[in-house]
């Protein structure tokens, strides 16, 4: 199978993986960014998806997707070390067109698993997790679907709005490269289309990121300091 | 006129491939500035002779750029810190008095080191074998201008056949790999008609072979373009990924 045994299918795995992984955050984002509006709407949300056949469908091939990405990012970065060599060269230098989240995704990768951890145990373990596990004590107010609440728990922390904008900078730095590589690596590339997708990378990126900070510190605010009841 | 300079040189000393390896220092002095940088290990080699030790092993050939031959990691760049030139391009008016200078060979699992700062290139040769070349029947062969290709496809290819193959690419690559050797090579026969035809063949069995050898997994740093003597561009590399994943989806 090619998409195992070559170089080239094992980085188209890691291309598809990751734009569908970036397709799935604008759609997160999209929903976040209805409880800057209303929260009424963002519980209607909540509720439609909760753990309906559709949305557990849903989870189970978005938690695939994660696992397909990060098994091959580390199947890869193993088989690039070997490739390295074990000796290491002395003086190392950065050409300027190099960027450096490039040389780093691993890296990134990694706190950007950390903070899938923290996502998981805040939100999804607290209402789809509850209503999975029939257990409605995990649940805020008993209701699994009042996502507000969470939020509003959640990010009255400023702790936690600390750690979620970290996050946030690290998938910023991880998609900025990950974005154009993945349709470098599916051939949708030459020398202009190169400058026109890291365009697109990053002001896409950017606006998806600023709009998944937005909605953090926006109930920060809220809570801390409109004094909006929890 | 360039003045003269002084500096230090620290040299990757490795007796055979399975010796261990360690950095050597050696003074060089009053070196001018307009002496090119392998004249300038000829005159370190000079010295060591007559001082009856063994002479810095390091690969050349033409000395004007178009071989590939030469190699040498210089202060962290391949081929030095010029930019589109090999080191035997590089002048030592490049580098300052006092500066120390280190030398370093490629290092990648698939270029084990023969002797200091020479290395065994021959996974390039054997990715060629592997399917860069057109195969034509000998007898009644087609003059070569018999079909017309327009001058951008023209330029195009031989901007992909300026590849001279000396593997600064997998030097640079934090990941070793050859892709930006190996797509100039596909992309300077699958571009042009008469490569073509082999075009799906050939992209299967080079990169089958390229893998084989131990290289890396392209991430796109482009580290490798940034280094290249010729200006390769990763451009190629998304020619090779794309007539590789045609090709096998046609399958």
């Amino acid at each position: 199978m090619w998409l195992v045994n070559s170089s080239v299918g094992r980085k188209v795995v890691m291309s598809v993986t990751g734009i569908a992984l970036i397709l799935f955050l604008t759609f997160h984002m999209a929903m976040n960014l209805v409880a800057v509006f209303s929260e009424r709407g963002y519980n209607a949300i909540c509720e439609f998806l909760g753990a309906n056949w559709y949305a557990l469908v849903g989870s189970m091939g978005l938690a695939a997707l994660f696992l397909i990405h990060i098994i091959y990012a580390v199947w890869l970065t193993l088989l690039n070390r070997k490739a390295r060599g074990s000796e290491r060269y002395a003086v190392t230098v950065r050409p300027t067109t190099v960027e450096w989240a490039s040389q780093n995704m691993f890296v990134l990768g990694l706190i950007v698993v950390l903070g899938i951890i923290l996502h998981l145990t805040d939100f999804w373990y607290h209402m789809q997790f509850a209503e999975i596990a029939n257990d409605m004590v995990l649940a805020p107010g008993g209701d699994p679907a009042d996502g507000i609440a969470l939020m509003k728990i959640t990010f009255k922390n400023p702790v936690f709005v600390l750690l979620y904008l970290v996050w946030f900078g690290a998938i910023w730095f991880h998609l900025t490269h990950g974005f154009w590589s993945a349709l470098q690596t599916l051939g949708w590339n030459n020398q202009i289309w190169i400058k026109r997708w890291k365009c697109i990378s990053n002001i896409y990126t950017t606006i998806l990121m600023a709009c998944f900070a937005l909605v953090v510190i926006f109930f920060f605010i809220k809570v801390t300091f409109l004094g909006a009841s929890i | 006129m360039d003045k003269n300079i002084s500096f230090t040189l620290k040299i990757w000393r490795q007796r055979g491939p399975k010796v261990p390896g360690a950095f050597k220092e050696y003074p060089m002095k009053d070196i001018p500035g307009d002496t090119s940088f392998l004249e300038m290990m000829d005159i370190l080699n000079e010295e060591l002779i007559n001082k009856g030790e063994e002479p810095v092993v390091f690969d050349h050939d033409c000395r004007e750029g178009i071989c590939g031959m030469c190699s040498l990691y210089i202060n962290g760049y391949p081929h030095g810190p010029a930019t589109a030139a090999t080191t035997c391009q590089l002048y030592m008016r490049r580098f300052k008095d006092g500066d120390v200078i280190t030398v370093e060979p490629w290092r990648s699992a698939a270029f084990p080191i023969i002797r200091d700062l020479m290395v065994d290139r021959g996974a390039f040769d054997k990715i060629i074998q592997a399917g860069g070349f057109i195969s034509v029947n000998t007898g009644a062969p087609q003059d070569a201008n018999g079909i017309l290709i327009s001058k951008k496809v023209a330029d195009r290819a031989m901007d992909a056949a300026s590849c001279i193959g000396c593997g600064a690419c997998v030097a640079a690559c934090k990941n070793g790999s050859a892709m930006l050797f190996v797509s100039s090579k596909i992309a300077q026969l699958n571009i042009l008609p008469q490569g073509k035809v082999e075009a799906g063949r050939r992209v299967k069995a080079m990169i089958a072979k390229m893998d084989e050898l131990g290289f890396g997994n392209c991430t796109n740093t482009r580290a490798c373009e940034a280094e290249c003597p010729k200006s390769e561009t990763i451009d190629n590399i998304a020619f090779l990924n794309r007539d590789f994943i045609v090709a096998k989806l046609k399958d």
